[in-house]
């Protein structure tokens, strides 16, 4: 067989794997839209049906009135931005220190950063409550922004695994023009984790999106709630909602989806950071 | 002392550890290979790779109370979809989740439905692999295989060991999923009580909070020893760029 036809069969080959995947992973969403058009009485029929019919738009417009949605919205995404904003700032600069500066500690100081993340969020949920209340910032949206401009370890971790890919020489070189240590930073390292502080930026911007234990605890009075607390006010006495609640489900999923399809590119594909590629 | 004493007399608190490395032995493994495997399948160079991309990463975004409920509604032994595909070639369909020999099966199936995160650290990293590595590999007659095992694997063994850290520490923090599919009860037959559910039972419903908090320390410290022993081991099989 000549290079040509392997080529095309490859190509070919790789388009079939990637739908069969593709397949498997879209059904939440193709559900999810499916069950939000639906009337009450189609969403448990059994065989389930994918098709709504009929087709009721209106679970949209009367989910949006349900809840104060376009508030709560406001509110989902000033907390979001506020935080995510807060870890670019803080967590590059702490896993940079961690993978390229030589300080005393160092050592220690980074296995309490992982020994953090290895205690479950359900184990630390009273005593972070209880120091939240005596600063009397419960009922705000304080404690969902502020953390995190003193640094996630998670992300401090991802960010010190590519740092550590940096080569020293480069640090090196602008030492010797004379950079001081935070415009080495600032002008050289961040530019070139740019992807990867671009990755952190979206795994936080959807964490805090979808939060919904955060706001649970912290947003005491309706007024200052977010849009995943919303969703539960479809589930009443009377009954659940689901057909809004999947509604809403999707209004909410929908800004992510297109914020992933346009930056996916930036921050995955050919982006140069290692100052090795290109 | 007499909550280390009385927990190593439970049933329960043995069994939700059993639970809980049988779903990160069989999960955090095939996470790490059905990962790698997807990003590199994502990094190809063909069309339409955005929206590829952004499918594999939809399980992800969707709230967790609407995938729950979409999970049981696909493996309901009698009307869901899978057992309905099964049936059509032929196989009789266990009963997933309502059987103790499938239920942490399907939890693990479950799981791995949602690596898109990790897809996407894989990706982020493959996409730093210098194109002169693979020319000169080319060059060398490398083929598909050797240029896999030679350049991308040790180049991508950074990513791997944060993946392979966070799937292990997320894993024995298991509880979203199992707590909302069995509404905390572990069912059938306790095989989905895990140990961070069985931890959040005992503080939270039963206000045992000196028993939880014994159990929250003997979790750090399991989950701590491994996680060293993963750094001490890392020196041998990761490679960074930078050095």
């Amino acid at each position: 067989m000549n290079p040509i036809a392997i080529k095309r069969i490859n190509r070919a080959l790789a388009y079939l794997c990637l739908i069969v995947a593709s397949a498997f992973f879209i059904t939440p969403f193709i559900w999810l839209l499916s069950t939000s058009l639906k009337p009450l009485t189609q969403i448990f029929t059994f065989p389930p049906e994918w098709i709504p019919h009929p087709i009721l738009w209106s679970n949209y417009s009367r989910a949006v009135e349900y809840i104060p949605f376009w508030t709560y919205l406001k509110n989902t995404a000033i907390i979001t931005i506020a935080s995510t904003l807060g870890v670019i700032i803080s967590c590059p600069l702490v896993a940079y220190s961690f993978a390229k500066l030589e300080y005393r500690g160092r050592g220690i100081l980074f296995f309490v950063t992982l020994a953090v993340m290895m205690i479950p969020g359900q184990v630390t949920m009273i005593p972070l409550f209880l120091l939240f209340t005596k600063l009397g910032w419960v009922g705000t949206s304080l404690p969902l922004i502020v953390p995190q401009f003193f640094g996630v370890p998670i992300y401090i971790f991802l960010l010190r695994q590519f740092f550590m890919g940096l080569p020293d020489a480069l640090r090196e070189a602008a030492r010797l023009d004379g950079a001081s240590e935070f415009r080495i930073y600032l002008q050289i390292m961040f530019p070139l984790a740019k992807s990867a502080v671009l990755a952190v930026a979206l795994f936080q911007f959807m964490g805090s999106w979808t939060d919904f234990m955060g706001p649970l605890l912290y947003l005491t009075n309706e007024p200052s709630y977010t849009v995943s607390l919303g969703l539960q006010q479809f589930q009443s006495q009377k009954g659940s909602e689901w057909g809004l609640l999947m509604a809403v489900s999707t209004l909410m999923t929908l800004p992510i989806i297109v914020l992933f399809f346009f930056l996916q590119k930036t921050f995955i594909s050919g982006i140069t950071f290692s100052g090795i590629k290109g | 002392m007499n909550n280390y004493r009385d927990l190593f007399h439970d049933p329960l608190f043995w069994k939700s550890i059993y639970n809980t490395i049988y779903f990160t032995i069989f999960f955090v493994p095939l996470s790490i290979f059905f990962g790698v495997a997807l990003a590199m399948m994502l990094n190809m160079k063909v069309k339409g790779m955005a929206i590829f991309r952004t499918i594999f990463f939809l399980p992800t975004l969707v709230p967790q109370v609407a995938l729950a409920v979409l999970w049981m509604w696909l493996l309901h032994p009698n009307f869901g979809l899978v057992n309905g595909l099964l049936a059509n070639i032929g196989i009789d369909g266990p009963s997933w989740l309502g059987g103790e020999s499938w239920s942490k099966p399907s939890l693990i199936l479950m799981s791995l439905w949602g690596i898109g995160q990790a897809v996407v650290i894989y990706l982020a990293g493959l996409g730093d692999i210098p194109d002169e590595y693979y020319e000169a590999a080319q060059i060398d007659g490398a083929n598909w295989f050797q240029k896999t095992r030679k350049v991308t694997l040790p180049l991508l063994t950074p990513v791997i060991f944060y993946n392979l850290v966070m799937g292990m520490i997320g894993a024995f923090q298991q509880f979203t999923l199992p707590y909302t599919l069995t509404k905390g009860q572990g069912t059938p037959a306790n095989s989905m009580t895990f140990y961070v559910m069985y931890l959040y039972e005992n503080g939270f419903r039963y206000f045992k909070m000196g028993y939880a908090s014994a159990m929250a320390w003997i979790l750090f410290i399991i989950v701590m020893a491994l996680t060293g022993i993963i750094f001490i081991t890392s020196k041998r099989w990761v490679h960074y760029q930078g050095k």
